[in-house]
């Protein structure tokens, strides 16, 4: 897949980063060479392998269901930019 | 408007259920709900830097309960993975999920419909994943209020096979998911609160035809409103189609107040998720002893409740359908039937009288205020005969109003059915004594019409005695005298 100015936006778009249109073209050019990497890694032979989630071949602990967090709203909410009670604020967000 | 031809419909649905642990999944933070906003986000659940998951035992047990309870097969071995997505409720930027490796693997659940007609609905897979927080657009003067007390509470997230044509099948799939995962006590159940979620997978198709574009109405969290935004969405996908339109795959949310829905988001919009095993937490094993026991331990699933009142309570299957279906109705009937010792009482008053009440004032069975013990003990005095069946509902009425006990409440009102067959005698004698007119004419008919007419010198007796007199023993003392 070769990435034009057009995926550049969308990319840029969903990621919420602005771009500018004279950005693009050199972007997409570097993205390009990126996809071109992959592709070469692409052709490796991977049929007989599993697909990997972890390198290590140990499974997950898991703990006993208590609850052991104490309350650190005093703390954390005056590190947020704005807070309200109780709750952060964030510019307003409807869908 | 009308639609012309056959129309199939498709549904789908995937269902979120919060899982009753006391921690959240990958935290120990409390689950706790309704206290104030962010009293239980800890430094994992804001996603701070430096912070690690550990996976909570009980969320994998209550997953594989599940599992096990749908005939699903259980993966032993389960991957969490990152769905990436923006959004301020959810702080790490990514919710931790399960994708290509979910924890339980394909099932299937049997519904029953109106018709007595049963259906088998395929289980595609359920994953483990956690909820999200809230964002509180009320009140906070043109911004939105984070608040993140839910944030990593464990789900499940049930996703069933495209098997339901109607909103009938979907909605009798959804309650029996709901009494499969409150019998399984792995789930409160409690929809207003948001413990199970749907959302409800729509497309059309005329017979025989590939199937349709479909729509998905998200999070509606009650059966009928579940039920309305089906027929909605069915009724606007036919109307667009027949108007020659196109439909748009799109996400929908559902207005339960003004019965109406709008769209979400288009396909166009749609995110990336860019899904990757999450490097944080390692491969989830569950071994085949773990699996034994969890299925050894199973508690009575709706299935096998619903045969036992069949057999052990000589229930109709359709009575035993009701009270088996939601395991606080089933506890209530069941604590209802032992203590009165009479199933078939218990049953008639369960799904009579007190459903009538409950859902006229709009209560919740556990929130009854007459209690399953007081229903029991209401039901031996009826079957002992210290009272009538009519004052039966006046001590229901009375218990239900915060009187007391119904052994209270008969002793306290004078409740009790005249037992005295002497003092009986007497009103017997007044009643025949002042009506020498109707005694006339009863003498004069045939056994046929007199059968009707005894009925005039029941009601005067009954009357007389504000309902106390048993009804058998006044009609016995009638015929002797007259």
């Amino acid at each position: 897949m070769a990435i034009d100015s057009k995926v550049v936006a969308r990319a840029a778009h969903l990621a919420r980063l602005r771009v500018d249109d004279s950005e693009t073209a050199e972007l997409s050019a570097r993205l390009n060479d990126i996809l071109g990497m992959v592709d070469q890694l692409q052709q490796a032979d991977v049929d007989q392998v599993e697909p990997l989630a972890h390198p290590l071949e140990v499974s997950q602990p898991l703990r006993d269901d208590r609850v052991t967090e104490p309350d650190v709203r005093d703390k954390v909410l005056p590190l947020a930019p704005a807070s309200e009670d109780g709750c952060f604020l964030v510019p307003r967000v409807i869908e | 408007m009308s639609h012309s031809g056959n129309w199939e419909v498709v549904i789908g649905l995937e269902v979120h259920v919060q899982l009753a642990t006391q921690s959240k999944i990958f935290s120990g933070t409390s689950t706790q709900t309704g206290d104030d906003p962010n009293r239980h986000a800890s430094l994992i659940d804001l996603g701070m830097p430096g912070t690690l998951p550990v996976v909570n035992k009980e969320a994998i047990r209550n997953a594989v309960r599940f599992g096990l309870a749908v005939n699903a097969d259980i993966a032993r071995r389960s991957v969490f993975e990152r769905k990436n997505y923006f959004y301020p409720d959810l702080p790490k930027g990514y919710q931790t999920t399960q994708l290509a490796e979910p924890i339980v693997g394909a099932g299937e659940v049997e519904i029953q419909l109106e018709s007595g007609d049963k259906k088998l609905v395929r289980i595609h897979h359920a994953h483990l994943e956690e909820d999200a927080g809230k964002s509180l657009h009320e009140d906070f003067h043109g911004q939105t209020g984070i608040d993140l007390n839910r944030a990593g509470t464990p789900l499940i997230e049930i996703v069933s096979e495209p098997d339901m044509s109607s909103a009938e099948e979907a909605v009798a799939f959804a309650r029996k998911l709901h009494s499969i995962v409150t019998s399984l006590g792995i789930c409160d159940g409690d929809m207003s609160q948001g413990n199970m979620r749907f959302d409800v997978n729509i497309s059309v198709r005329r017979p025989g035809e590939p199937l349709g574009t479909r729509t998905e109405t998200k999070n509606l969290n009650s059966f009928r409103f579940m039920e309305k935004a089906i027929a909605l969405e069915v009724a606007r996908q036919i109307d667009v189609l027949e108007d020659g339109g196109e439909i748009v795959q799109e996400t929908r949310l559902y207005n339960g107040e003004t019965n109406t829905a709008r769209s979400m988001r288009t396909k166009e919009d749609a995110n990336d998720y860019r899904y990757f095993p999450c490097p944080d937490l390692l491969p989830v094993m569950v071994s085949e002893e773990d699996i034994q026991t969890l299925r050894d331990e199973l508690p009575e699933l709706p299935d096998a409740r619903k045969a036992r009142y069949i057999e052990q309570y000589q229930l109709s299957a359709y009575d035993a359908d009701l009270l088996s279906g939601s395991i606080a109705t089933a506890r209530y009937f069941e604590t209802a039937a032992e203590h009165g010792g009479d199933a078939k009482l218990a049953a008639n008053w369960v799904m009579g009288e007190l459903a009538a009440k409950l859902n006229a004032e709009d209560k919740d069975i556990a929130d009854s205020p007459v209690s399953a013990e007081h229903l029991g003990e209401l039901i031996q005095r009826l079957k002992d005969g210290t009272i009538s069946s009519k004052i039966a509902k006046q001590v229901f009425e009375a218990c239900w109003n915060g009187d007391g006990s119904p052994d209270r409440i008969i002793e306290a009102q004078g409740l009790k059915q005249m037992s005295d067959s002497g003092e009986l005698e007497k009103i017997v004698d007044q009643v025949i004594a002042d009506s020498p007119a109707q005694v006339e004419d009863y003498r004069n008919s045939d056994d046929a019409k007199r059968k009707k007419k005894i009925g005039f010198f029941v009601g005067q007796v009954m009357k007389a005695t504000q309902g106390k007199a048993n009804p058998q023993q006044v009609n016995q003392l009638l015929q002797q005298k007259l």
